[in-house]
């Protein structure tokens, strides 16, 4: 018996929980329905918990809860198998961690164990993060749920396509040139990329170091706001955790966003991005205008300079970074990287060579810092910018394989807020003709995620595409 | 920073430098993507940064440091440790050997 707890906000879960008029048994039996049901097809993830060992932590969740246990306290959840997860194998979707198990948790593992979160599946994404489109992924590729001749985005497709079927209310991916926002606006969900160092990167597979941030993705902004708040803080193991206070980000759902002010960077909206993509974000400035929010039109000329700035810093970093897997402590031997990284770790290992390291990774670095003087003075005047996610709708499988610069062409939007610093919310705003999700981001102000909070929840009050729902057939 | 030309020689010399096992045929179709993303990102030189000093993290926090104490819950044991090596003998890693032996 279905009773689609799993179209319920967190909130309204966590309320039915207290009260007992539900219980997590009921939602974690309705997840394993749910993966049993789609998985043969769409491939979400690559690693599912025992089943009768989630329902025992759900039977546990049932009998110890209390009326003032976190929101989500019994709460089903998955990650993207980038996260170290004790005694549960995590792979990164490389060969190399195939059998890997890891003897620590990271640490936004431990604390959504600490609220009570119950984790049920390891989510597939492109191995080590490389990728748009999860196609790079070792293990058999994740279906878009909107289509299932199509991608889901990468690099974490696996997480965006479980919580777009209803999984599990909440995921947690991980994005350093858009791997939580971009696949999440190909499967019609709502996601949050933070602010460097909001949340602890502790146990995380590093892909480029200066570049990687953790964050949810959920059904919408509130969901994304209830988990932001139990994963962000400092953390004594990443000495890159921001010691900057934690904001109490669900109640900025409750804030107007009344007098509000949105740029809308043109350069953004120029040849290159779909027509579909730009009706509908200009129909969302829209809405944001009648909601009571001033947007404007700006100029953001480095756009052209974000991708090469990206592909200089983060193939150099992932470098550095797979350098340690050598087959002796853990793991495979680097016979096993596959293609898409030999790419990446030659193109790095190159950029940092003798004689190359001024001209490719130390101008890159300078013109980081031109990003960031560009941001900071469209955000000193605004509290976000208003962008697209991605140029098109999800492709078909293998259009993206092989083509470097198309593939690198495809986070054009995202790479700079990585680049930058800054947390993006990205969210639904349409759909194309074709019936393939459309989504948005609203980029804010360092520390900025509870006004993006605002906007989002906001937004999605006066709109419903995050209410639809695909079921997971040819569509 | 100039248009690039890399050779399959290069790519042969930085595989081996990243340790990389890589055929001939892999080094061509390699030397053909690599070479295209480093002309692609070599876009870059038109920006100016003459005066710009570089970024390398945004945090803006410094010699973060802690107590100079054992953290227990942190560390594994040898068992643990050991347990996703492939291979071990009496405790430890065993490592492909790095010196030779001259008769």
């Amino acid at each position: 018996m279905n009773k689609n707890l799993l179209d319920l906000s967190i909130l309204e879960l966590s309320e039915r929980l207290k009260t007992k008029s539900i219980s997590s048994v009921e939602l974690v039996t309705e997840s394993y329905q749910r993966m049993e049901a789609s998985e043969p097809i769409i491939h979400a993830a690559i690693t599912i918990r025992d089943k009768k060992e989630a329902l025992g932590k759900a039977k546990n969740a049932d009998e110890t809860r209390k009326t003032d246990s976190h929101p989500l306290h019994g709460i089903p959840y998955v990650v993207k198998d980038a996260y170290l997860t004790k005694g549960m194998r995590t792979t990164a979707a490389s060969k190399i961690l195939d059998n890997y198990i890891p003897p620590y948790n990271a640490t936004v593992i431990d604390r959504l164990e600490k609220c009570g979160a119950i984790l049920i599946g390891k989510m597939n994404m492109d191995a080590w993060g490389h990728g748009a489109s999860t196609e790079n992924t070792d293990y058999p590729v994740t279906k878009n749920p909107w289509d299932t001749t199509r991608s889901a985005g990468g690099s974490g497709g696996g997480p965006a396509a479980a919580v777009a079927l209803r999984y599990v209310p909440f995921a947690i991916g991980e994005d350093t040139g858009g791997s939580i926002r971009f696949p999440a606006s190909w499967c019609g969900i709502t996601a949050l990329k933070v602010t460097y160092g909001r949340v602890s990167r502790y146990g995380a597979i590093a892909y480029a170091s200066s570049l990687d941030s953790v964050g949810p993705t959920a059904k919408t902004t509130e969901d994304c706001a209830v988990v932001l708040e139990a994963i962000a803080g400092i953390d004594p193991y990443d000495a890159t955790s921001s010691p900057h206070p934690v904001d109490k980000y669900v109640q900025g759902i409750k804030v107007s966003i009344k007098g509000k002010r949105i740029a809308f960077p043109l350069e953004y909206y120029k040849e290159g991005l779909d027509p579909e993509i730009k009706t509908a974000i200009i129909k969302a400035r829209e809405q944001f205008v009648s909601l009571g929010a001033i947007v404007e039109d700006v100029f953001m000329p480095l756009l052209e300079f974000g991708v090469p700035v990206y592909y200089i810093l983060a193939p150099s970093e992932t470098s550095s970074n797979l350098g340690r897997y050598d087959g002796v402590r853990y793991g495979g031997t680097r016979e096993l990287f596959t293609k898409e990284t030999r790419r990446r770790i030659l193109t790095g290992t190159y950029a940092l060579s003798s004689g190359y390291y001024d001209a490719y990774y130390k101008k890159a670095q300078k013109a980081r810092s031109v990003f960031i003087q560009n941001y900071t003075e469209i955000l000193s005047k605004y509290d976000a910018i208003l962008s697209p996610v991605t140029t098109i709708s999800a492709t078909k499988f293998g259009e993206l394989l092989d083509d470097p610069v198309t593939n690198m062409m495809m986070d054009v939007y995202n790479v700079t807020v990585n680049i930058v610093g800054v947390p993006s919310l990205a969210l639904p705003c349409g759909f194309t003709q074709k019936g393939l999700p459309i989504g948005m981001q609203i980029i804010g102000n360092m520390y900025g995620e509870k006004t993006l909070v605002s906007l989002g929840a906001s937004y999605q009050a006066v709109t419903d595409w995050h209410k639809k729902i695909p079921r997971g057939e040819n569509s | 920073m100039k248009g690039s030309s890399i050779s399959a020689e290069d790519i042969k010399k930085i595989a081996n430098l990243a340790n990389i096992p890589i055929s001939d045929t892999q080094a061509e179709e390699l030397t053909k993507q690599v070479d295209v993303t480093v002309s692609y990102v070599s876009k870059l030189q038109e920006l100016p940064t003459d005066s710009v000093v570089e970024t390398s993290q945004v945090t803006g926090l410094e010699n973060v440091v802690r107590e100079d104490i054992v953290d227990k819950s942190r560390i594994l044991t040898q068992k643990e440790a050991l347990e996703n090596a492939p291979h071990t003998h009496n405790g430890f890693f065993v490592v492909d050997a790095v010196l030779e032996e001259h008769e």
